[in-house]
C-alpha cells in the first residue's frame, strides 16, 4: 500500500504548518506516507473562473504524479472535489487517481477509523465553531448538509469528539457558506467579505474560541477578514487540532 | 393606463452583477434585513421537509418525473393539446415572446378588451406582456399584492415567488399613499392589505378578461393548475367572460398521479407550506366563456437542445434556490437583471444572451446549498460551472482576468516555476510594506489582511525533514 499526500499550493506557500500538522498525524497512525514533487496544483482555480483548459494542465501533471500511488490523500475539500470530479477524463491513470483520491478527514474517518484517531490523544480545551467547507460538505459529504432530510453525521465533528477539553459552539446557521470560493473572492469583492463578515459573527455570537475547518482557503479568507477589522480570531485547521503540540510548535 | 406607463428599462445592457450587488451593500442594514427575511423563508422550508419522512425519495421521484416527460416533451405536448382541445379550450403555440405577445394581443382585441387582471406570472414578465399591451391602449392590472406592489412602483419582481420581498412596509405605505391615498406614514401591513383589496376588488369586478400563469399542465387530462396564497387567479377567472392561461412549454407533466408528488414539494420548498392556500384545477371553460392557453416556448427547446444545461428545464419555479443563495440573499434579486434571479436565473438567462448576462454564473461560490435544496435536483451548480467554461471560451471576460488567470495556471502547472514564484512571493511580503503589498492584492486586501507568509515553504520543510533523512538523501 502505497500512500501519498497532496499539499494544495497555497497551503505549501502561506500554511506549511497545516501540512506538517497532517503529515504528522498520518505517521503518528503508522502509514508511511510519502510528499511527492511534480505537482503544486490540482487545477481547480483557473477551471472554476472558467477556464477549465488552463488548468487542464496542471490537473494533467496531478494525474502523472499521483498515478502510481494506492492512495491519494488531499488535504482540502476543495482541491479533493475537483480531482475526483474532473480527473477521470485524464485516461486510465486519470480515472486511476479519482478513484483512489480521498480528501484528509474522510480519509481518517473511513480509513483509518475513529478509535485510531481517538489513540491520537489529542487535547484542546477549547469552544469550537467547526467550520467545513462547501464542497467537503455537499460535493464530498463530510457531514449532512442542512438542507436534506437525512439521518444527521457529521464526519468532522465525530474526528473533533475524539479531542479531550473540546467542547462544540452552535451557530445560528450551521452550514452557510463563507464567501471564499476561490476567484469569486476578487470578482465579487462585497459579496464574498459580508458573507465571511456574517459567518464570522454568527460563531461569535455562538461563543466559539476558535474556528476549526477542514479548508485552509475558507481560513485564508475568514483570518484575513476578522484580522482586518482587529478582531483576530484563531482558526486550525483539522490536522493542526489532531497534531501533536511539537509538530506544531 | 398609457404608454408612459411602461417599465423603464432598469438593465444595463450588460449585467454586472459584482457592481450591482456592490451597490445594494452600501446599505448593509438593509443587506441584514434582506437576508434574515429570506433566510426565515428558508428555516421554514426546513421545518416543513422535515414533516415529510420521504422528503428524499419524492424530489428523486419529481427529478425523474420530469426528466422522464422533457425526454418525451413533443408527445406530451401533443397530448395536452388534443386532451385540452376535447374540453373545448382554445390552444395556442409561440414559438417566441414576440408571438405570445400578438397571440394574448389579438384575443383581447378580437373580443373588445381593454381592462385585463393578471394572477401571477413570470412568463408574461419574461415575455414583457405588460408594456406590450399598455403600449396598445389595454389597462393590465396585476393582482397578486407582491406584482401590484412591484407594478405601482414600476419596478420588476426581484423573487419569482415573492416579488416585493426587496421592499420594506414602510416603502409600501409610500407607495399606497401616493397612489391608492391611504393615511401617509401608516405602515401596518392588515391596513394595507386592506386598501390593496378594495382597490383590487373595484379591478376583479370591472375586468374583461383574466390572464393566470399555470403551475401544471396535465397531459391525459388536458387540465391545468394554478397555486396561489391570495385567491386572485380564481376571482379573476371567476368574474371575466375570457381566461387566458400562459404556460412555458416545460410545465406539462404526464398525469395526475405525478401531479400529486409536485404538490407535496412545491409550497414546502417555496415558502414552508404544506399546500398553498389555493390549488385551482381548471379544466374547461364555464358556461359561456371562453378559455385560451398558450403554450410558450421562447428559447426552452434551445435550451433543451443543450447537454449540459437541459435539466435546468425540470424547474417548478418554487424559489428555494433563491431563498438559499447565500448570494441572492445579499445582493437581491434585481442584481441580476434578469426575469428569473438567483441560481436557477443564473442558469436559464445565459442561453438567451451569453453577453448580456455573462457575469451571473459567476455570482455564486458554488456552495451548492441551491442544488441540495432543489425539490427537482436540478444539478445547478454544476450548470453554473459549465456556463463559466462557455462565457470564458466565449471571450466575455475581461481581457485581465483572461491574462491572469492564463499566467497563474501556467505556474501551477510547472512546480518548479511555482516554487521559484512562491520564493520570491513570499520573500516579498515579508520585505515590502503593507500599503504596497495592499495595492497589489487587491481587491483582495481591500476587506481582508493579506496571509502573513510562512518563511519556509511546506516543500522546503519537507526536503529538509523527510526527504534529506532518508537513506539515499537528496531526491
Amino acid at each position: 500500500m502505497s500512500t501519498a499526500l497532496f499539499v494544495p499550493c497555497f497551503v505549501d506557500q502561506f500554511f506549511p504548518k497545516v501540512a506538517i500538522a497532517a503529515l504528522d498525524v498520518l505517521e503518528r497512525l503508522g502509514l508511511s506516507v510519502d510528499v511527492p514533487g511534480g505537482a503544486a496544483c490540482c487545477g481547480q482555480p483557473p477551471a472554476n473562473a472558467g477556464f477549465e483548459r488552463f488548468g487542464d494542465a496542471a490537473l494533467a501533471q496531478f494525474v502523472r504524479t499521483y498515478a502510481r500511488y494506492d492512495t491519494t490523500i488531499i488535504l482540502s475539500g476543495s482541491c479533493a472535489t475537483h480531482v475526483l470530479s474532473h480527473a477521470s477524463s485524464f485516461g486510465a491513470d486519470g480515472a486511476r487517481v479519482a478513484a483512489r483520491a480521498i480528501e484528509f478527514c474522510r480519509f481518517l474517518h473511513d480509513v483509518v477509523g475513529v478509535e485510531r484517531v481517538a489513540a491520537l490523544r489529542a487535547e484542546c480545551a477549547a469552544r469550537v465553531a467547526v467550520h467545513i467547507g462547501c464542497h467537503a460538505l455537499r460535493g464530498l459529504g463530510l457531514a449532512s448538509p442542512s438542507e436534506t432530510h437525512v439521518a444527521p453525521f457529521d464526519k468532522v465533528r465525530t474526528l473533533l469528539e475524539t479531542v479531550k477539553g473540546m467542547t462544540f459552539a452552535e451557530p445560528s446557521r450551521r452550514d452557510e457558506c463563507c464567501g471564499f470560493g476561490g476567484s469569486f473572492s476578487v470578482t465579487e469583492p462585497e459579496m464574498s467579505a459580508r458573507m465571511g463578515r456574517d459567518r464570522l459573527r454568527d460563531y461569535r455570537r455562538s461563543g466559539a474560541d476558535i474556528i476549526v475547518s477542514t479548508d485552509a482557503s475558507c481560513v485564508m479568507h475568514l483570518r484575513g477578514l476578522a484580522s482586518r477589522d482587529g478582531r483576530p480570531m484563531p482558526m486550525l485547521h483539522v490536522a493542526e487540532v489532531l497534531a501533536s503540540p511539537e509538530a506544531v510548535a | 393606463m398609457t404608454a408612459s406607463r411602461t417599465l423603464p428599462v432598469v438593465e444595463p445592457t450588460v449585467v454586472d452583477h459584482a457592481a450591482a450587488a456592490a451597490r445594494f451593500n452600501a446599505n448593509p442594514e438593509r443587506v441584514t434585513w434582506h437576508d434574515e427575511a429570506l433566510w426565515f423563508v428558508r428555516e421554514k422550508r426546513d421545518h416543513a421537509m422535515t414533516d415529510v419522512a420521504e422528503w428524499e425519495t419524492l424530489r428523486e421521484l419529481a427529478s425523474s418525473i420530469k426528466e422522464h416527460t422533457l425526454s418525451r416533451l413533443d408527445e406530451y405536448l401533443l397530448m395536452f393539446e388534443s386532451a385540452a382541445t376535447a374540453n373545448g379550450v382554445v390552444v395556442h403555440w409561440a414559438r417566441n415572446a414576440e408571438e405570445h405577445n400578438r397571440i394574448v394581443h389579438r384575443i383581447l382585441e378580437s373580443h373588445g378588451v381593454r381592462k385585463l387582471v393578471k394572477s401571477k406570472s413570470m412568463l408574461t414578465e419574461e415575455c414583457g406582456l405588460n408594456p406590450f399591451l399598455e403600449a396598445r391602449g389595454i389597462d393590465v392590472v396585476d393582482t397578486d399584492l407582491g406584482e401590484r406592489i412591484v407594478q405601482m412602483r414600476r419596478e420588476h419582481p426581484s423573487h419569482i415567488v415573492m416579488p416585493a420581498i426587496h421592499l420594506k412596509k414602510e416603502e409600501i405605505a409610500e407607495t399606497f399613499a401616493a397612489q391608492l391615498g391611504t393615511e401617509p406614514g401608516v405602515s401596518d401591513p392588515i391596513a394595507l392589505v386592506a386598501a390593496a383589496r378594495g382597490h383590487l376588488r373595484e379591478r376583479f369586478l370591472a375586468a374583461e378578461a383574466a390572464l393566470t400563469g399555470v403551475n401544471f399542465a396535465i397531459a391525459e387530462t388536458g387540465g391545468i393548475v394554478v397555486c396561489t396564497n391570495e385567491g386572485n387567479a380564481d376571482l379573476g377567472i371567476a368574474l371575466a367572460p375570457i381566461h387566458i392561461a400562459s404556460m412555458g412549454i416545460e410545465k406539462v407533466i404526464p398525469g395526475t398521479a405525478e401531479l400529486a408528488v409536485f404538490l407535496r414539494l412545491l409550497a414546502r420548498s417555496g415558502t414552508g407550506q404544506r399546500l398553498t392556500v389555493y390549488t385551482s384545477h381548471i379544466h374547461r371553460p364555464r358556461e359561456g366563456q371562453e378559455l385560451h392557453i398558450v403554450l410558450v416556448d421562447n428559447g426552452r427547446t434551445t435550451q433543451l437542445g443543450r447537454a449540459g444545461f437541459w435539466r435546468s428545464l425540470k424547474c417548478i419555479r418554487c424559489g428555494a434556490c433563491m431563498n438559499t443563495c447565500p448570494v441572492y440573499r445579499r445582493s437581491g434579486g434585481h442584481s441580476y437583471g434578469s426575469t428569473v434571479p438567483g441560481p436557477i436565473g443564473s442558469v436559464l438567462t445565459p442561453g438567451i444572451d451569453l453577453e448580456k448576462y455573462a457575469s451571473l454564473p459567476f455570482a455564486s461560490t458554488l456552495c451548492g446549498s441551491c442544488s441540495a435544496v432543489c425539490p427537482v435536483k436540478i444539478d445547478l451548480d454544476a450548470q453554473l460551472y459549465r456556463w463559466r467554461q462557455i462565457v470564458a471560451d466565449a471571450g466575455h471576460v475581461t481581457a485581465k482576468k483572461r491574462h491572469t488567470v492564463r499566467i497563474g495556471a501556467t505556474v501551477l502547472a510547472q512546480p518548479r516555476v511555482f516554487a521559484f514564484l512562491g520564493r520570491a512571493t513570499r520573500l516579498a511580503l515579508r520585505m515590502l510594506p503593507q500599503s504596497i503589498v495592499a495595492a497589489v492584492a487587491a481587491p483582495w486586501s481591500r476587506d481582508r489582511d493579506v496571509p502573513v507568509p510562512a518563511p519556509q515553504s511546506f516543500r522546503a520543510w519537507y526536503k529538509a525533514n523527510r526527504i534529506s533523512r532518508r537513506p539515499g538523501g537528496e531526491q
